[in-house]
């Protein structure tokens, strides 16, 4: 059990790293100096030496990322080229916005896609199964940003159900915050239930075969406590894994919802840095957003560990 | 275990173990013609866009701002007068291209790297497994933005990096392949007769991974499709005033309440056409799993 | 089969179809049998002969949508077929249960030990907390574990096979059920195990007054262990007798073949019957008169055309047999 954990957390020291150096990478080696991106191309070569020494780009690769990696642990991811505020702070800003945005949506996603699958797979064949996944292969196909769009005009702008733009924090009106990001998260989750749907069907048409679940018939248990207290569980592994890989779809997916709906994100933000060419801002995010991403996934093992008996050995 | 419950798969396998090609061919039914004949559609004008009687994609006419469906502009005209089915023909090329050649350039890759990891297995597996593993540990959009705020919008561009990004499930289905052809008995007898490595894995093991990796392919190129849409609706795609079904989209959201004919009407074909390379998809592999059971 | 008193499972012309794409299945195929109180019926045959698909039949676990059952399944004078799903479900493992033939994989993964007993015991004589935990160490005391207590708290996988074994067998005995159905309970295990979970088995059996149905493809397990025998094939009983007489004076030339082909015990453990030459039949469209008749060496042009029906062999009708040629045994005029 113990090792397991200390293996588990081993790796992600190593994935941290990799990812860190990754975004650190990212905007050292690409084509292009930051400098010259930083001035236009037509500045003096004076002026983009004095840039250069004062961004610390003149020194070696190596102090420049242990420098840099310094920072990112102490918080401190620079500040913007462009609006002078320090990167960290705005990201702070805006992740609240996000954080909210991803749990309810993915949380709204198996909320529709656990019941679904648990009962498609109950049904396997019948009516409501073919329905189910039906509907589930035309949304697949259905890109988040055209379905937000959707949602958008039919219960914003025709029906004037909820706002279509803006923002209010959850702790300023919990009930408007919740009605401005309910579109949003409905669009994500709508895009992503159907991977998750599809998935736990699968395993667990193939637990209900299991020997077990026959055993659990045999010993009087009623259909109800059967799929949700026997076959569940061990058909929701590949479920697990998948939603946490998932969490990148829904991070382009908040990408995209947050510029449509206005929402004050960390997605709209890098969006307009990546127009703005705000190196340190994009830098930033990136990086703040893979580590995020490999803790969630880090997470994930856990929660499979927890699931799975046999995983801890 | 046993092969009792409700087992659909059980039944229907032994089922569909048996019939003849012609059966099989039939069964394809029009769940999978009637997408093919869509996709047909959709290639054949993206490709013949510039010697089709249209309009240009591009230029403004301000007689015909904001025109409805009719009879002169079949899609109507946006809010700069410019005809959207002459846009959304052009369009459908940028998402075709990238679309096609993202995968492409994925799969030659992938293929490549999953036929030598199944095939020599040990360290090459283990070094091209953790590469792989590197590149997903990263949400792959990051990589694409960060890579465009740097370089600036352009498809080349795109169509490099989002390959690069496809690079590792087709290393696995391409893995998960050769390890299953490379313990069949003519693999094995190929081997035992002195073919070189390379022999062997040209002429007996790619033939073989071929068929499955491009079936594959297809799910990954409507998911390219769709990752496209996603960039140039943020406007980082081929920059304007040059259509693509995503910033078509994304131009027409400003007037979403009052014209909606105006970013309906490429999400809809986005839709169709991302729909139509699913469904063929999910039909052939349907196909092809069954073959394997069959051998 | 001697003493005399009512039935508790009276088994007549049954009959289960899987629906499959081909069309019905025919795993049992008119089936019928009795079986008292304490006694114990051997079924035995070769792999898909529908052995399974009859137990499972019995305590009604097959998904009613893919499945079609025909005929009567008397318990204590009720017929099962028709009773209502909550009212089987009350029987189920309270008054019949069922141990199936891989422990490995009849035990669910992901529960602990203890909260599999005690569910059957909340579920049917409504013992939970401390009384369900203490008769659930009593239950696996009873069927030889060591340490019970921290059993309870451990997964199927910290166990061995015969361990596990043991624990479904505690999870069947928990409600003292009427009749226990063990589905080639051994099959899975080790030579040296397996007399052990029989044995088990018989203790159990004779303690409580239970009946027992003692699924194998192995003649020579049952043998030691059953009152009477039912040979099946293609999901038809093809010889049925009291245990004595099947082994002493066996007729049909399907049952010789199983008695030829028991497995040594020098043979590893897992080895499957592959003695008889050809396969079993296509159960979806058998062969039209005698099922065996494609692989049997005394088959006739009467056994290709016509079905040999089950019948009885001597004056007392004890011993039942379908063959038109039934092979000729020592102290028998055929
Ligand atoms: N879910 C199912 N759907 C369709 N056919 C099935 C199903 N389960 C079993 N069968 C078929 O029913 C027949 C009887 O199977 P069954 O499992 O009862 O045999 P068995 O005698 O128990 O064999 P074994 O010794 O292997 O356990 C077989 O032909 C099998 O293929
Ligand atoms: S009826 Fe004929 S074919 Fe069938 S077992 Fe008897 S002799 Fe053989
Ligand atoms: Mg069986």
């Amino acid at each position: 059990m113990m090792s397991y954990f200390l293996r588990k957390l081993l790796r992600l020291g190593v994935v941290l790293l990799v990812v860190a150096a990754a975004s650190f990478l990212l905007m050292t080696l690409l084509p292009g100096d930051v400098a010259l991106a930083l001035l236009g191309n037509d500045a003096t070569p004076e002026a983009v030496a004095q840039v250069r020494a004062e961004l610390g780009l003149d020194q070696p690769l190596l102090l420049r990322y242990l420098h840099w990696l310094g920072g990112f642990l102490r918080g401190d991811l620079g500040r913007s080229y462009i609006t002078q505020v320090p990167v960290m702070e705005s990201i702070l800003d805006r992740l609240p916005v996000t954080i909210e945005l991803m749990l309810l949506s993915q949380g709204l996603a198996l909320l529709i896609a656990v019941p679904a699958g648990v009962l498609c797979a109950y049904k396997a064949g019948s009516r409501i199964d073919q329905f189910a996944n039906a509907v589930a292969l035309l949304l697949l196909a259905a890109p988040v940003f055209i379905l937000a769009i959707l949602l958008m005009f039919l219960f914003a702008l025709k029906l004037r159900w909820l706002p279509s733009t803006g923002y209010v924090p959850f702790m300023t009106d919990p009930v408007r915050n919740l009605a401005h990001l309910a579109l949003p998260a409905l669009a994500i989750a709508l895009a992503e239930w159907p991977s998750l749907f599809a998935v736990l069907r699968a395993d667990m048409i193939r637990t209900l075969q299991q020997d077990y679940i026959a055993l659990a018939k045999a010993k009087g248990l009623g259909p109800a406590f059967i799929l949700f207290r026997h076959a569940l569980r061990p058909s929701s592994f590949t479920l697990v894994t998948i939603s946490g890989l998932q969490i990148a779809a829904t991070i382009a997916g908040a990408l995209v919802v947050e510029t449509i709906f206005g929402l004050p994100g960390i997605g709209r933000m890098l969006t307009g840095a990546v127009y703005n060419r705000d190196m340190m801002l994009v830098q930033g995010c990136v990086a703040v957003i893979s580590v995020g991403y490999v803790l969630i996934n880090f997470g994930v093992d856990l929660i499979y560990a927890l699931l799975d008996p046999r995983v801890r050995q | 275990m046993s092969a009792f419950a409700d087992d659909p798969g059980h039944e229907t396998a032994s089922a569909m173990a048996a019939p003849s090609p012609m059966q099989v061919r039939d069964r394809l039914g029009f769940r999978f013609w009637l997408p093919a004949v869509w996709i047909a559609i959709v290639v054949a004008l993206a490709t013949t866009a510039n010697l089709l009687p249209l309009p240009s994609p591009i230029e403004t006419d301000f007689a015909a701002l904001s025109n409805w469906p009719d009879r002169t502009h079949w899609f109507g005209t946006d809010q700069l007068g410019r005809d959207i089915l002459s846009r959304a023909i052009f369009g459908a090329r940028i998402s075709l291209t990238v679309g096609l050649l993202a995968p492409a350039l994925g799969l030659g890759i992938g293929m490549l790297l999953g036929m030598a990891a199944g095939y020599f297995r040990g360290r090459v597996e283990a070094v091209i497994a953790a590469a792989m593993d590197a590149v997903m540990a990263f949400p792959g959009i990051l990589v694409v933005l960060a890579v465009t705020a740097y370089v600036g919008a352009s498809v080349p561009l795109l169509v490099i990096v989002l390959g690069v990004l496809t690079v590792p499930t087709f290393m696995r289905v391409a893995r998960a392949n050769t390890l299953v052809f490379a313990q069949h008995d003519f693999v094995l007898a190929a081997r035992a007769m002195g073919a070189t490595h390379w022999r062997v894995l040209s002429l007996e093991i790619l033939p073989n991974v071929v068929i499955p990796m491009l079936i594959y392919a297809l799910l990954v190129i409507s998911r390219i499709i769709v990752v496209e849409g996603v960039l140039s609706f943020l406007g980082l795609s081929l920059p304007a005033p040059w259509p693509t079904w995503g910033n078509m989209i994304a131009d027409g959201q400003v007037d979403l309440a009052t014209l909606p004919y105006i970013p309906f009407i490429p999400a809809a074909l986005m839709f169709l056409t991302v729909l139509s390379i699913n469904l063929i998809g999910e039909r052939l592999r349907a196909r092809t799993d069954l073959r394997g059971s069959a051998l | 089969m001697t003493d005399a008193g009512p039935a508790l499972l009276e088994v007549n012309n049954l009959t289960t179809h899987f629906h499959t794409p081909r069309g019905p299945l025919r795993a049992v195929d008119g089936v019928s049998f009795s079986l008292r109180r304490g006694q114990t019926l051997g079924i035995v045959g070769e792999s898909g002969s529908g052995k399974s698909a009859l137990a499972r039949t019995i305590i009604g676990i097959l998904s009613k949508r893919r499945t079609t059952t025909t005929g009567r399944i008397a318990f204590e004078g009720r017929d099962l077929l028709t009773l209502s799903e909550p009212d089987m479900r009350d029987i189920r493992g309270r008054d019949i249960a069922m141990v199936f033939q891989d422990p490995t994989s009849s035990l669910n993964p992901v529960k602990r030990i203890g909260v599999q007993i005690t569910e059957v015991l909340a579920r049917h004589l409504g013992l939970r907390g401390c009384a369900a935990r203490s008769r659930a160490t009593e239950l696996l005391t009873s069927v030889g574990l060591s340490l019970p207590e921290e059993r309870l708290h451990q997964y199927p996988h910290q166990l061995s096979g015969g361990m596990r074994q043991r624990v479904a067998i505690a999870i069947a005995l928990a409600c003292d059920p009427k009749l226990l159905i063990a589905d080639e309970p051994t099959t899975s295990l080790d030579v040296t195990i397996q007399a052990q979970i029989l044995d088990l088995l018989h203790r159990r059996q004779k303690a409580h007054d239970m009946a027992m149905i003692l699924i194998s493809h192995d003649l020579g397990v049952v043998a030691g262990y059953t009152d009477a025998v039912a040979v099946m094939y293609a999901g038809q009983v093809v010889e049925q007798a009291s245990t004595r007489s099947l082994f002493r004076n066996c007729r049909m030339p399907y049952t010789a073949a199983l008695m030829r082909s028991a497995p040594n015990l020098s043979d590893p453990p897992h080895t499957r019957l592959r003695a008889i030459a050809g396969r079993p039949p296509d159960m979806v469209l058998p062969p039209p008169g005698c099922r065996f008749g494609p692989r049997c060496d005394h088959a006739t042009d009467i056994c290709r055309n016509e079905r040999p029906t089950l019948s009885a062999s001597d004056a007392v009708g004890a011993h039942l047999y379908a063959c038109w040629h039934p092979v000729a045994s020592p102290g028998a005029s055929a």
